[in-house]
């Protein structure tokens, strides 16, 4: 032996490499980090739960014989003309600003083709949107950017956004650059100029206010629209029971790894909680309320696959909303642009710097050459096969449950990998009769 | 209360708001039923809102929140005083106000306008659109917050922060300003301003009656326009 051993370059799991290089690019630039998307850091998730199948005392459905019926009904609980939705899998709320018109045209596509709900965001509804959305969700939000009664009564349904995963109590800014004359047409804004989008609606405070304003949109549609109300996971059991009491014939919860257009990243990290903590919740609010069922219950943060779509209406969601997903869908992130990626210092997978316009894939920019790179057509049928591929999945699980619609599953199907993952969603830990938590609220 | 004449008159003691919105909005355009007169509103909520016609609805009395909410075209008066909201996001039209406004009043209005015969409460022509306000009395504070295009007129006085995150809205106040908000200033009131400011006077039947001299305007410093660490305390 000629040498002596020596202990390897250890990294700290305190301040790793990352913590490490965030801590310098502060220093360098005196300000905090924008980005898109939702929570990167790793949370107890739908992976963290298993069905469990059919066995001697349960009976499954034949895969390729027997129906499995996927369709909902959402907002029957007020309004004349509820929507029916072939799939309980709609698309979240996406401004026109942070995504080009024809992301938001494509999005409509898809969503049509699949049978489901699309929605508009931050910056209105244009006629694109309006033209390619079958069912199309109005958002009103406290911005009220293109705020009008024209396009409420244009909607299917309107969503009063009280605030989303990514960014619970927090508004909103769209960078300069992003805005076009377009988009500041939209806004009643000079163009180029950052455009804020502020955290509290301007003409309600709490929940009583609420209930009224819910009361005026009723009456300026004349009761035909279902009203969502959509808050970001933090409180779940107590903002689902006053969105009842208000009254919301929808309530959509959005966990933290729910996407934004742009936040700080210290934000979108340390604020809200998982969407899997936010679903058990809020359906004991629906029940202790009797309004299980009757006031629907939409779930999104994190949703990617069929099998997420089975586990969140197992644990008691009506519907989910994917947006991020949808997005990879169009090509958001796609190897394809990978020099592209390169040349903003990121690479296809990690790239979420949204708020800068300057996106590869022609998504989140209104940059006109950029955006005529997204074919609507295309793009649309990439999401519509994505969105039927879910639908395929949550079947298949669902009849390997011995359940003939997807909202026959419960939470007596699931069980957990982990202590906290069983203890969020109210399930077994694997192998034990153990549910953690319960008794606690 | 007097019953005028010619008017429709739809008693909120018999009727629910339901029917008196809907008979509203059921107007055609050939209508001839163009008055509207609703006595007992007793501060019900969401009266006369959505509307999109040629028609007056006289309010004989106190309504609540979101009076003429997102009105468009209609001539609404309110003989007494309204709650929050009240012509929030209006499109157009003209809403007159006799006695006093809660808070929000005019909230994210983009056209039309609103006249109050009496003090508005905080938050008046908040993210306000291109609307235009005039408030013969007094707002109250974090009036025009965050106002983006049309104006705001107050014969009175203005409460504290106000215009605070002010984009483009032009603000003229004939009383004292308790306090200006984050990047709101006192700007000069040059010739086209005196006219813009004589139309709104004229258009809310007050031209003559006040000296467009003893008003004073504010606006952005457009400081804040592009976000900038070195603004940082202004937020």
């Amino acid at each position: 032996m000629d040498e002596t051993p020596r202990t390897p370059p250890r990294f700290s799991a305190t301040f790793t490499p990352h913590v490490l290089a965030e801590i310098r690019r502060a220093a360098a630039t005196g300000i905090y980090d924008i980005r898109g998307a939702g929570a990167k850091r790793h949370l107890p998730h739908f992976d963290d739960l298993l069905f469990l199948g059919a066995s001697i005392s349960r009976y499954p459905l034949e895969g390729y014989r027997e129906r499995c019926g996927t369709g909902v009904v959402l907002g029957a609980r007020h309004a004349k003309r509820p929507i029916e939705l072939k799939i309980p899998i709609t698309i979240a709320g996406m401004s026109f600003g942070s995504l080009s018109a024809q992301a938001k045209e494509a999005l409509g596509r898809g969503a049509s083709i699949a049978g489901t709900s699309t929605t508009t965001g931050d910056g209105g509804m244009t006629n694109e949107e309006r033209e390619h959305s079958q069912t199309l969700v109005y958002q009103v939000l406290p911005s009220r950017y293109d705020m009008n009664p024209d396009d409420l009564r244009r909607a299917d349904a309107i969503e009063v956004v009280i605030g989303q995963g990514a960014k619970p109590g927090g508004g909103g800014m769209l960078l300069g650059q992003k805005v076009s004359e377009r988009v500041a047409g939209m806004r009643n804004l000079p163009a180029g100029i950052d455009q804020r989008s502020a955290s509290r609606h301007p003409d309600w405070t709490g929940p009583d206010d609420l209930q009224i304003k819910l009361q005026e949109l009723r009456e300026i549609t004349d009761w035909q629209k279902p009203i969502y109300v959509k808050v970001g996971a933090s409180r779940p059991y107590y903002d689902t029971a006053l969105a009842v009491k208000a009254g919301a014939d929808v309530v959509v919860i959005d966990g933290m790894q729910g996407g934004t257009a742009a936040t700080q990243d210290v934000f979108i990290e340390n604020v809200g909680i998982p969407t899997l903590a936010a679903i058990r919740p809020a359906v004991r609010a629906l029940e202790e309320l009797g309004m299980y069922r009757k006031v629907q219950l939409i779930i999104s943060g994190g949703i990617r696959s069929g099998a997420d779509v089975a586990k969140a209406l197992a644990l008691g969601a009506d519907a989910v909303s994917i947006g991020t997903a949808a997005l990879v869908a169009l090509g958001d992130n796609d190897p394809a642009h990978e020099a592209a990626y390169q040349k903003l210092g990121t690479t296809a997978g990690a790239y979420d710097d949204w708020h800068e316009g300057r996106d590869p894939a022609g998504i989140t920019t209104q940059d006109p050459v950029l955006a005529a790179r997204l074919d609507p057509v295309l793009a649309g049928r990439r999401l519509a096969n994505y969105l039927a591929v879910m639908t395929l999945e949550a079947q298949t699980i669902a009849r390997a449950c011995g359940k003939s619609h997807l909202h026959a599953l419960e939470p007596e199907d699931l069980v957990a990998l982990t202590i906290e993952s069983a203890a969020m969603a109210g399930v077994k830990l694997a192998g034990t009769d153990w549910i953690p938590g319960q008794g606690q609220l | 209360m007097t019953q005028r004449a010619f008017a429709r008159v739809v008693d909120l003691e018999q009727a629910s708001v339901r029917d008196l919105n809907q008979a509203l909005h059921d107007l055609g355009s050939d209508s001839n039923a163009t008055h509207w007169q609703v006595i007992n509103p007793r501060g019900r909520h969401a009266l006369a809102v959505g509307l999109d016609a040629e028609v007056t609805v006289e309010i004989d009395g106190h309504a609540g929140y979101y009076c003429a909410g997102m009105n468009k075209r209609a001539n609404v008066i309110v003989r007494g005083n309204v709650g929050v909201g009240a012509a929030e996001n209006m499109m157009s039209g003209f809403v007159h106000v006799h006695g006093d406004a809660s808070q929000a009043a005019g909230a994210t209005a983009r056209g039309g306008m609103l006249l109050i015969d009496g003090n508005a409460a905080a938050r008046c022509g908040i993210s306000l659109k291109g609307g235009d306000i005039v408030v013969k009395g007094s707002v109250g504070h974090m009036s025009a917050f965050m106002a983006q295009a049309g104006t705001l007129v107050v014969l009175g006085d203005a409460g504290d922060s106000l215009g605070d995150s002010i984009y483009e809205a032009h603000l003229y106040v004939r009383g004292t300003v308790a306090g200006l908000g984050a990047d709101c200033i006192e700007k000069p009131l040059a010739d086209r301003h005196r006219a813009e400011l004589h139309a709104r006077l004229q258009q809310a039947g007050l031209a003559g009656q006040v000296d467009i001299g003893s008003f004073r305007r504010y606006g952005s410093a457009r400081d804040l326009y592009h976000f900038h660490v070195d603004h940082a305390d202004a937020y």
